[in-house]
């Protein structure tokens, strides 16, 4: 199978936030169709990616590429409709039915009401939600896991390429969160995005993505399958593994946190076997 | 007379004032929105242009109303008497909290929102429209509630420029010392906030907890409403302005003058067949001569002492026949003419209560001098600041007071007296009340005050081009005595009779 053509690319990235620098010389390649979890400490720059991919901000130095061209050279409202964003609180418009929610960028993109409204139907029933009983409600009468099913509904509304999604369960209770785990790899098997997930959790990163970035002191310490994160001896690495650890020696052998579908993303085996 | 009667009366003027009342606010409130909301996008989104803005809202927000009224009196384009001055002061009031509570509301959008929507792709512009402004409207129409109520109150204020409106009532009652008037003017004035008050009150809430339906709705029906308004008023305000040959007749805010502006008015009508527009109860001396300058009112009686002092600044004089040319010659200046007296004089008049005049003995003006350090007087406004007026009157006379003269409304002076508040008032020589109340009038020994004979003034233009205007005011030359001017201010009130069939009477009971 020939690789899939880069999506996402990083090049050479400085940013600076104040006397800060955020990102000094990040470079990253994120192929089509893969899920890429980067993860990192609070203030390691995780959404200022996310932020770099859809031109809410612009590199100090370096380019960052979006389908091979310089966002820099993206008219910033076009690149912004061919991404989907989904973040942890949701922003969901309270003013808005859950139908106008999701119908706002396809509205933007000048869709007629036929068509939005086929394709809300199809958005809901796809992110598990009835769409005759959930379109017309608004925001306040769903629960939390409902509403980011909206979230994530809405991102995908006008079919982007690219979703970016920025702690998109960390506001859920541990059972709802686990749940949008098994939601998200089922709905991503349907429509093969390039997901950029940006996480603290170091098991939802193992758990939801093809490769893992974890993030550093401004660059990449490291950057592979979640099985070969696992096992890396990286000082900068381990501290984030630790948690894993813990919540596995409780366990004692016997070990299931996400039911993860295949060897390769389950943070029991591959976490913690030293 | 009780005041379900005087409605059912009165029920004509009553509509056409309250129909006033509402087009003022309305127009205002309108006009502020259209202006408000724009500004206070500006101060939410660009603090550094919008401050200023802001600034010189709140600052226009602390002046009174009357005072705001007096500076845009002279001014073109704005200035001038009737509902145009009124609309643009009530804008001004308005503004403030629209503009707040735009900006406010702007401000407390959710920042997530703001998030989402620009990372959806929206241009700044959707997503103030889509996003930011409907989240809004609910502040914003809290800040239009507060507007429109207190326009509701401000607009009372504009009878005393001629805009009509309850306020009329209020004026009128407080001239005639009729509590009944007032309450016809005030109790549909306060229920008018009330009800307005309540509808938005509505408004907001369905905004905010209400169906999607109504708040997608809502905007549109608000724009429709506003777009009939406007419409509504520019008809109106055609409407009132009317023909331009209509003759203007003004009068100060003060029984004599209203009755006086009636019988002008009447005499005109009667003897020329012209239509005659009333501008009467117009808030003193200085609006009345901007007014006539100005060619908003087209005649007025004045008095001569007060166009010597009050109006052209000139030292007292006490000859009445010089300060009559004087006078006259200053006004031929300024393009008016004052025509012949009409008889009799509104002087001054130092009052004190009956009983106190004879027990005390009381008979002069010099009298007083012994017993005023004891005492407390209430004097108008116009007395305390007037070069003829109090400062000269103590310095003449030698008077001391316990404490400051109290300045009150003229319309109160005399209960205020008669209830004990004071215990010496500056009220007027023909004043109907002075018998009401059994008061007693001190002479003016020493000469102090000037004369004040009633004339009319007139637009001199007026004049040439309606020559039967001149005829008529001439046959009033000489037609009314002191005891005649004193009988029919006590017909209106301490009879509350209507001012107009006060002077119809007197016309009938004269004829020419």
């Amino acid at each position: 199978m020939a690789t899939p053509p880069v999506a996402i690319r990083f090049d050479g990235v400085h940013l600076t936030r104040g006397t800060v620098a955020v990102l000094r010389g990040l470079t990253l390649d994120i192929r089509a169709g893969e899920t890429v979890a980067l993860v990192g400490r609070s203030g390691a720059g995780k959404s200022t990616i996310l932020k770099l991919i859809n031109r809410l901000l612009l590199p100090a130095a370096g380019e960052v590429l979006v389908e091979s061209r310089s966002t820099s050279s993206w008219d910033p409202f076009e690149l912004r409709r061919r991404i989907g964003y989904v973040m942890q609180e949701v922003g969901l418009f309270p003013h808005m039915s859950i139908a106008e929610n999701i119908a706002v960028v396809p509205r933007l993109l000048g869709w007629d009401d036929g068509r939005v409204a086929a394709r809300v139907e199809e958005l809901l029933a796809l992110v598990g939600l009835q769409p005759l009983e959930y379109a017309r409600r608004r925001p306040d009468e769903l629960s939390g896991g409902q509403r980011q099913r909206v979230g994530v509904a809405r991102a995908l509304a006008a079919d982007p390429p690219v979703l970016l999604m920025d702690e998109p369960f960390g506001a859920l209770d541990p059972v709802t969160r686990a749940e949008m785990h098994r939601e998200f790899r089922r709905i991503q098997g349907q429509v093969q995005k390039t997901v950029v997930l940006v996480t603290h959790d170091m098991a939802e990163a193992f758990a939801l993505a093809t490769r893992v970035g974890v993030l550093a002191d401004g660059v990449l310490a490291a950057l592979d399958t979640p099985a070969a994160v696992a096992r890396s001896r990286d000082p900068r690495v381990r501290p984030l593994l630790e948690p894993l650890l813990e919540a596995s020696a409780a366990f004692g052998e016997d070990r299931h946190t996400g039911s993860p579908p295949t060897p390769d993303r389950d943070p029991g085996r591959d976490g913690v076997a030293p | 007379m009780t005041l379900l009667h005087f409605w059912r009366t009165h029920a004509a003027e009553f509509a056409a004032l309250l129909g006033q009342h509402v087009m003022l606010v309305g127009i205002s409130t309108l006009v502020a929105i259209a202006a408000g909301v724009p500004i206070g996008i500006l101060a939410a989104k660009r603090p550094r242009a919008g401050a200023p803005i802001v600034w010189l809202a709140n600052v226009v927000q602390t002046i009174p109303s009357l005072a705001m009224f007096g500076f845009l009196l002279p001014l073109p384009l704005v200035g001038g008497l009737g509902a145009r001055v009124a609309i643009f002061v009530l804008i001004l009031y308005a503004l403030l909290p629209i503009v707040r509570t735009t900006a406010a509301g702007l401000r407390s959008v959710d920042r997530v929102l703001v998030e989402a929507g620009t990372a959806m792709g929206m241009t700044p512009r959707q997503l103030l429209r889509d996003v930011e402004l409907p989240l809004a409207l609910p502040s914003i129409v809290a800040g239009v509630r507060v507007a429109a109520v207190i326009g509701v109150g401000t607009a009372t204020i504009a009878a005393a420029v001629g805009a009509g409106g309850l306020g009329e009532y209020i004026f009128r009652g407080l001239s005639m010392v009729d509590p009944t008037v007032i309450l016809a003017g005030a109790i549909p004035s306060a229920l008018l906030a009330l009800t307005i008050d309540g509808a938005l009150t509505a408004l907001e809430h369905v905004l905010k907890t209400g169906q999607r339906r109504a708040r997608r709705r809502a905007p549109a029906g608000l724009l429709v409403l506003a777009g009939l308004m406007v419409v509504a008023a520019l008809t109106a305000a055609y409407a009132l302005k009317g023909g331009q040959s209509a003759i203007r007749v003004g009068s100060k805010n003060f029984t004599e003058q209203i009755v006086l502006g009636e019988l002008t008015a009447q005499a005109i009508e009667a003897r020329t067949g012209l239509r005659v527009e009333r501008r009467l109860n117009l808030g003193g001396t200085f609006i009345c001569d901007r007014a006539l300058r100005s060619g908003d009112i087209d005649v007025y009686v004045e008095y001569s002492g007060t166009a010597q002092t009050a109006i052209f600044h000139q030292p007292v004089d006490t000859d009445s026949r010089r300060v009559l040319e004087n006078v006259k010659a200053r006004y031929a200046e300024a393009g008016l003419t004052l025509l012949d007296p009409l008889g009799f004089e509104n002087t001054f008049a130092m009052l004190v209560r009956g009983e106190d005049a004879r027990r005390l003995g009381l008979h002069t003006i010099s009298d007083l001098a012994a017993h005023t350090p004891g005492w407390r007087a209430g004097f108008g406004y116009e007395f305390l600041q007037r070069q003829d007026g109090y400062p000269g009157l103590a310095r003449s006379y030698g008077l001391r007071f316990a404490a400051p003269p109290t300045a009150m409304d003229l319309s109160l002076i005399y209960r205020a007296l008669a209830e004990r508040q004071v215990d010496l008032i500056a009220g007027d020589a023909t004043s109907g009340l002075i018998a009401a109340y059994g008061l007693v009038m001190l002479q003016d020994d020493r000469h102090y005050f000037p004369p004040y004979d009633a004339a009319p003034v007139a637009r001199t233009p007026v004049l040439l081009a309606h020559p039967e205007v001149r005829e008529a005011l001439a046959a009033l030359s000489g037609r009314i005595t002191v005891a005649d001017m004193r009988r029919m201010n006590h017909a209106v009130d301490a009879e509350h009779r209507d001012p107009a069939d006060v002077a119809r009477e007197f016309l009938g009971k004269d004829p020419r």
